[in-house]
């Protein structure tokens, strides 16, 4: 049977079929809906999917559960692995239980992301197997099929689609019989889950952490071995030697496309799987005079294919980074085909010519009509003054950046420690950082801590919005609900606050523009560590609930000053020198009480 | 040599449902046992921002459309249809909505949103044929402004090698049983606008 299945939902039905009893993550594009299609597929099956706080807690748990002889998976984005950094690198040493899965999605372009960085040279950095899909059949297939590879060689294996793998769809072969318990049922006829005491591969002391290294080193070579003959490393040699492509993962989608659209006799080698196979890319630089290796980010296959060249054949000419393909940004199809086309004297085919600068209004990615984030931003920028100096963090409100109060972004959780840190070399200036509620409790949590202890003269703003609103709404424990939606403690972001030890603490309703300006000023002139919990549900949650909405409208008293234009509402807008309120409005009503002639008036129903 | 039998490009802002309509044509090819590939948007330019679906019928190649390779251009604003024109072939085919939605840019003044017809003119002059209907205000006159994408969906229907009865069939399996009846007669307008 199949099915036009998006990338993350075929790896979703991989992890199922392979009989993985416990999933942990945490949100971020493009990894988010792998657990969210968990939860779909899971049904009565007693898998644990859970959110994790971070993706430190997520991979660490999978470990856990592995060491207990559950099948597991770990997801992330790629920037979470940084977090997860710590035990992945470990957890290679000491291996584990039942199959461990880790997921690290990449995002060439940064569509959704701070860095572009390469998950690739992660699984090359701590010496463990990694599968690159290049579409949703493979994602599937691969995920399923890396339990295994797992469990046979001890070791931790890595996933990594890209954007264009978990966000794109093909039609999938999917059994409609392996519902979750199925394939759980197989795992555990195996084993009963349990945790055997194995110090020797399970303490990472010193004297157990050597021979390990020593083991892990040994183990690649039959890894390579092992994972040859697998259907996603193939290869085609062109009858006459000649010219050669070695693409990986999704690039080696566009090289086929390229080769088949030019209609030309090239060799390809398509790899799907780390370590390389080295007998195969021999074997192709034995037959070739160049090779073009085209692959997004990171010249990892590049490098590799220069050092075995300079062993098996050095005058074959290798082309790729460094004028062909760029290592910056996604590839496409007509780059790829290109590339290939001008190795081979081919015509080049005209680029794409988008519209010039000013035809077209930009449309960039905003904060929504009604969002709470504007009403908190245009309150602290007003308290705080335009020389104080505002750190922010990951989530929405990153968006805001034009509102002047969006100073930084670094990395998720670092608006609290880089405002400390600005403080403590030296800034005197007036400081209030903020982060959503989700960063916080991933990485925020620490950084107040240490800004207590440390003594920083700091706000700090919790933009409270109740959900992990970017990634497209997830739970997390200050929502009191889990992934699969069972209620569950509701952690206090107040009582942490004070735990953490914060001086003040205060929490406002947004919505109330007096109130949020009162307490940022209590807040900006408070001796010590302040906190601002700034409380407003997700509009976009609350639009969904159904909650009526208030409305309202611009009367005849409007001077045309444009102080609500300003506010960045979309639901805004001026026509004929006029304030206007569109169909857009959420009534959150903040623009009647930012108005300086109050002409903005609620319409009574 | 052609790698796929027919692309297409789905654009407009996000919310308007732009994956709607790439998910039922991708059903409906399943359906129709042709391989299909395709790529959404998600994540951050979700917010408000410019979204754009590659839908690949018949095509077992790259989940992206190439420059200047869509047989077809569906645009649920008209000037994401200009914005996204350049993945059109010169043959191809634009259809779009007519009705504008004003970007955060153009309400606060710092843009213009340029006039109806330059948008439509200018379109046409990168590609075969444009199709230009109010496509919002055909979903009013079928029950549901929201229908709006599958009054979009029943023009495209003329265009894509696909049969009408697998395409009702894949919408039907896309959306919510009491919303059907709405969204078939949106289809049936829509189809009716090409005419």
């Amino acid at each position: 049977m199949k099915e036009y299945l998006l990338g993350n939902a075929a790896i979703a039905r991989g992890i199922i079929e392979a009989g993985a009893g416990l999933a942990a993550g945490y949100p971020g594009t493009p990894s988010s809906e792998i657990i969210e299609s968990l939860v779909d597929l899971k049904g009565d099956d007693p898998m644990h999917i859970e959110w994790s706080v971070n993706e430190k807690v997520a991979l660490e748990v999978a470990a856990g559960a592995c060491w207990a002889g559950t099948r597991s998976v770990a997801t992330m984005k790629h920037v979470g692995l940084n977090v997860a950094a710590d035990p992945f690198m470990t957890l290679a040493y000491l291996g584990v239980g039942a199959g461990l899965l880790i997921i690290s999605a990449d995002d060439p372009f940064c569509h959704s992301s701070q860095n572009e960085q390469d998950s690739r040279r992660y699984a090359q950095f701590a010496g463990i197997p990694c599968l690159d899909p290049r579409d949703s059949q493979q994602a599937k297939d691969m995920a399923a099929f890396a339990f295994d590879l797992s469990e046979r060689f001890d070791i931790p294996v890595m996933l990594r689609p890209t954007t264009r793998v978990s966000h794109s769809r093909s039609d999938v072969d999917i059994r409609p019989q392996a519902g979750a318990g199925q394939g759980r049922q197989r795992q555990k006829s195996v084993q009963a889950p349990r945790f055997c005491k194995d110090p020797a591969r399970r303490v990472a002391l010193p004297v157990h952490a050597r021979p390990l290294h020593t083991k892990l080193l040994a183990k690649q070579q039959r890894i390579e071995e092992a994972l040859q003959d697998t259907p996603w490393n193939r290869m085609h040699l062109s009858e006459k030697g000649g010219v050669g492509v070695i693409a990986s993962g999704l690039a080696s989608l566009y090289a086929e496309e390229a080769i088949e659209e030019l209609g030309a006799d090239i060799s390809l080698l398509a790899v799907g799987c780390y370590p390389l196979p080295t007998n195969m890319i021999e074997a192709m630089l034995r037959h070739v005079s160049a090779v073009m290796v085209i692959e997004e980010l990171e010249p990892v296959v590049e490098e590799q294919v220069e050092r075995i060249a300079a062993k098996v054949n050095p005058s074959v000419k290798i082309l790729g980074k460094g004028g062909f393909i760029p290592r910056e940004g996604e590839l496409d199809g007509l780059l790829v085909r290109n590339a290939i086309a001008r190795m081979i004297s081919r015509e080049e085919l005209p680029a794409a010519t988008c519209m010039p600068p000013g035809v077209l209004p930009p449309r960039p990615p905003a904060l929504c009509p009604g969002c709470s984030h504007r009403a908190t931003y245009y309150a602290m920028r007003r308290a705080f003054g335009k020389n104080a100096v505002f750190p922010s963090d990951i989530g929405c409100y990153t968006m805001a950046v034009n509102m002047g109060t969006v100073d930084t972004c670094l990395c998720m959780g670092a608006s609290i420690t880089l405002a400390s840190g600005i403080r403590f070399g030296g800034e005197e200036e007036p400081i209030c950082c903020s982060l959503g509620d989700s960063t916080f409790l991933h990485g925020g949590m620490t950084g107040l801590l240490n800004a207590a202890y440390n003594k920083a003269r700091i706000t700090v703003t919790i933009l409270d919005n109740s959900t992990t609103a970017m990634t497209g709404h997830q739970p997390h424990p200050g929502t009191g609900f889990t992934a699969t939606g069972e209620p569950t403690v509701r952690v206090s972001l107040e009582e942490l606050a004070r735990a953490l030890g914060a001086g003040l603490v205060e929490t406002v309703d947004p919505y109330d523009m007096q109130a949020t300006l009162e307490s940022f000023n209590r807040a900006k002139e408070f001796s010590g560590l302040s906190v601002v919990i700034a409380r407003q549900p997700c509009v976009i949650k609350s639009r969904k609930s159904g909650k009526p909405r208030r409305a309202f409208r611009v009367s005849a008293e409007c001077k045309g000053c444009g102080m609500c234009v300003e506010f960045g509402c979309p639901a805004i807008e001026f026509k004929e020198e006029k304030a206007a309120i569109n169909s857009l409005c959420t009534g959150c009503g903040v623009c009647a009480q930012i108005c300086p002639a109050s002409a903005i008036e609620e319409v009574a129903k | 040599m052609r790698t796929s039998e027919c692309d297409l490009v789905i654009a407009g802002v996000g919310g308007q449902g732009v994956i709607l309509i790439s998910d039922v044509i991708g059903r409906a090819a399943v359906l129709a046992g042709k391989p299909v590939c395709g790529a959404e948007t998600h994540g951050m330019a979700q917010r408000g921002g410019s979204v754009i679906n590659h839908t690949r019928i018949g095509c077992r190649y790259s989940p992206l459309v190439a420059a200047r390779s869509a047989d077809l251009l569906v645009a649920l604003e008209p000037a994401e249809a200009l914005r996204f024109s350049h993945y059109l072939s010169p043959q191809g085919v634009a259809l779009v909505n007519t009705r504008p939605v004003l970007p955060v840019t153009v309400t606060t003044g710092q843009a213009a949103y340029p006039p109806l017809e330059e948008l439509i003119e200018r379109l046409g002059q990168r590609c075969g044929k444009v199709i230009a209907m109010d496509a919002t205000g055909l979903a009013e006159r079928a029950g549901t402004a929201q229908a709006m994408n599958v009054v979009m969906l029943g023009a495209l229907s003329r265009y894509i090698p696909l049969s009408e009865e697998l395409i009702i069939e894949a919408l039907s399996r896309v959306v919510p049983e009491r919303f059907l009846e709405a969204n078939k007669k949106a289809f049936a307008l829509g189809k009716a606008e090409v005419e």
